[in-house]
């Protein structure tokens, strides 16, 4: 109980303050996620959209294996990651382990699956509404997709949140190819981890609490943008 | 102040030291040496040392990979075995500090009587007391085994529990159960979470714990900065960083002893 009330205090410390190594590894964790999320949805919503409109024989395995692959260890793609960007790795060559790239690439990996498959979920249920209108009116499949995602935003806005909280909170792969190299590649979750390793819990829960406050400032703001949950905009 | 570390962060860092990447071992890092360290040597030798920071046994997987220019570890048997694979030239002691034995205060096995640290882990297994062991190949769970071995009592049973994790999660897992645990003497220091804990036995040679720094072999790909890591070697060996190794010290105590050779 102690540690957590003074992590509370050293939480409020860092903020005022206005720590610069604070501030520094929080931009660092919004820019690889940030970068990472940008990625995944431009891969992950239309490949969701692809798969509610596109009726094929392997659609349902196709289907289950994307969900699978929503629970796969991070710190297992962090390793297989890792293992193609060593320099002795057949990627070594471009140089990309232990920068940021390495940790949006690990987490590309692990969000793109779960992104796609909320919004195939979401667009699913839109396109058994749309289906006879976009028929009827011989929209192509491109404009079919198109026509879901811009329709089920809302919906794909929770995909994009839930990829967002999945790679904000995610340790064991940018560890790994990282290396929480401090200046470097080192954000919020490893320094929590840095942190708790020393045995520093009030600093640790202080930098678990920012990071929440991170998540709540992020999703807040895309929900205000999008205006959802708003009187007469369901 | 704000938009400035935003472009500290979003902009490439228009460098001109030279950046070179070492692999480390946590009980290093965590002993906070390096935080002295480093700022001297980018100050020093125009060198900016990134530290990776893992168990002696990834940081030498990565020195074979070839994807860190040098390796700061202790675990002799090990590094003998890198140079004689070609993974390094050289092993180049630097300095050295000492593991102790912490556990909890009220010390149920009676270590604060024990004369030698062999007898010490005799009577944690005697009295089957919980003992944490790293259990993760690092530098101190190999230093660990090696005292095991030397008892002649093979360390299994209920209370045997390697948690395979660095240094600061094991002394954490062993506070949480009142367990004895093998810590190297720094990372016990610099610990902030030693609620209940004490350091029980210490001082015998047989947990004597050299460091030694090995630069990777720069022919195994075309992105080794060979030459950095010469330098930073040249001045881990130097008076000044034996001035520095040698003054640090936590809580009034001195950590790590220089003793390489010129």
């Amino acid at each position: 109980m102690g540690d957590l009330l003074a992590g509370l205090g050293e939480a409020l410390r860092l903020i005022v303050t206005l720590d610069a190594e604070l501030i520094e590894i929080t931009l660092r964790s919004l820019r690889v996620t940030l970068t990472a999320l940008v990625i995944a949805c431009v891969i992950g919503l239309p490949l969701g959209g692809w798969l509610a409109v596109r009726r094929f024989r392997l659609r349902r395995a196709v289907i289950a294996t994307l969900n699978a692959l929503i629970g796969l260890p991070p710190v297992v793609v962090g390793l297989v990651v890792y293992l193609l960007l060593s320099r002795s790795g057949p990627f070594g060559v471009l140089n990309l382990l232990f920068t940021p790239t390495a940790m949006i690439i690990a987490q590309v990996v692990i969000i793109t699956p779960l992104v796609a498959s909320i919004a195939h979920q979401a667009m699913r249920d839109l396109w058994s509404e749309y289906h006879d209108l976009l028929i009827s009116m011989n929209a192509t499949r491109g404009q079919r997709i198109l026509t879901l995602l811009v329709d089920g935003r809302r919906a794909l806005l929770t995909a994009a949140l839930a990829g967002f909280g999945r790679a904000i909170g995610e340790v064991g792969a940018i560890m790994i190819v990282g290396g929480n190299i401090d200046g470097a590649t080192r954000v919020l979750t490893t320094a929590i981890a840095l942190e708790t390793g020393r045995g520093q819990f009030a600093l640790a829960v202080g930098l678990g609490l920012i990071l929440i406050g991170l998540a709540l400032v992020v999703s807040w703001a895309s929900h205000w943008v999008l205006r959802t949950e708003r009187q007469g905009t369901w | 102040m704000l938009l400035r570390a935003l472009l500290l962060c979003l902009l490439p860092l228009a460098a001109a030291a030279e950046t070179m990447r070492m692999a480390v071992t946590t009980s290093f890092e965590n002993s906070g040496l390096s935080e002295v360290l480093l700022p001297a040597i980018a100050a020093e030798t125009d060198l900016d040392v990134e530290l990776v920071v893992v168990g002696t046994g990834q940081a030498l997987r990565l020195g074979e990979a070839g994807d860190v220019d040098a390796v700061l570890v202790h675990a002799r048997t090990a590094e003998e075995a890198f140079v004689a694979a070609g993974h390094a030239p050289h092993r180049r002691e630097i300095m050295y500090n000492d593991f102790v034995l912490v556990g909890p205060a009220d010390d149920p096995a009676g270590l604060a009587e024990a004369t030698s640290a062999t007898e010490a882990l005799a009577r944690i297994a005697a009295a089957e007391v919980p003992f944490v062991s790293r259990g993760d190949d690092s530098g101190t769970h190999k230093a660990e085994l090696a005292l095991w071995e030397a008892t002649g009592l093979p360390p299994e049973g209920e209370w045997y529990r390697p948690v395979g994790a660095g240094m600061g999660a094991a002394l954490n897992t062993a506070v949480g159960m009142g367990a004895y645990v093998l810590s190297d003497r720094a990372s016990w220091l610099a610990f902030g979470n030693t609620e209940g804990m004490a350091l029980l036995f210490q001082g015998d040679p047989a947990l004597f714990n050299q460091y030694a720094y090995l630069p990777v072999d720069p022919g195994k790909n075309d992105d080794i900065a060979g030459d950095a890591a010469a330098r930073l070697e040249d001045w881990l060996v130097s008076e000044r960083a034996q001035s520095l190794i040698d003054g640090y010290r936590v809580s009034g105590e001195q950590l790590f002893t220089f003793n390489a050779t010129r």
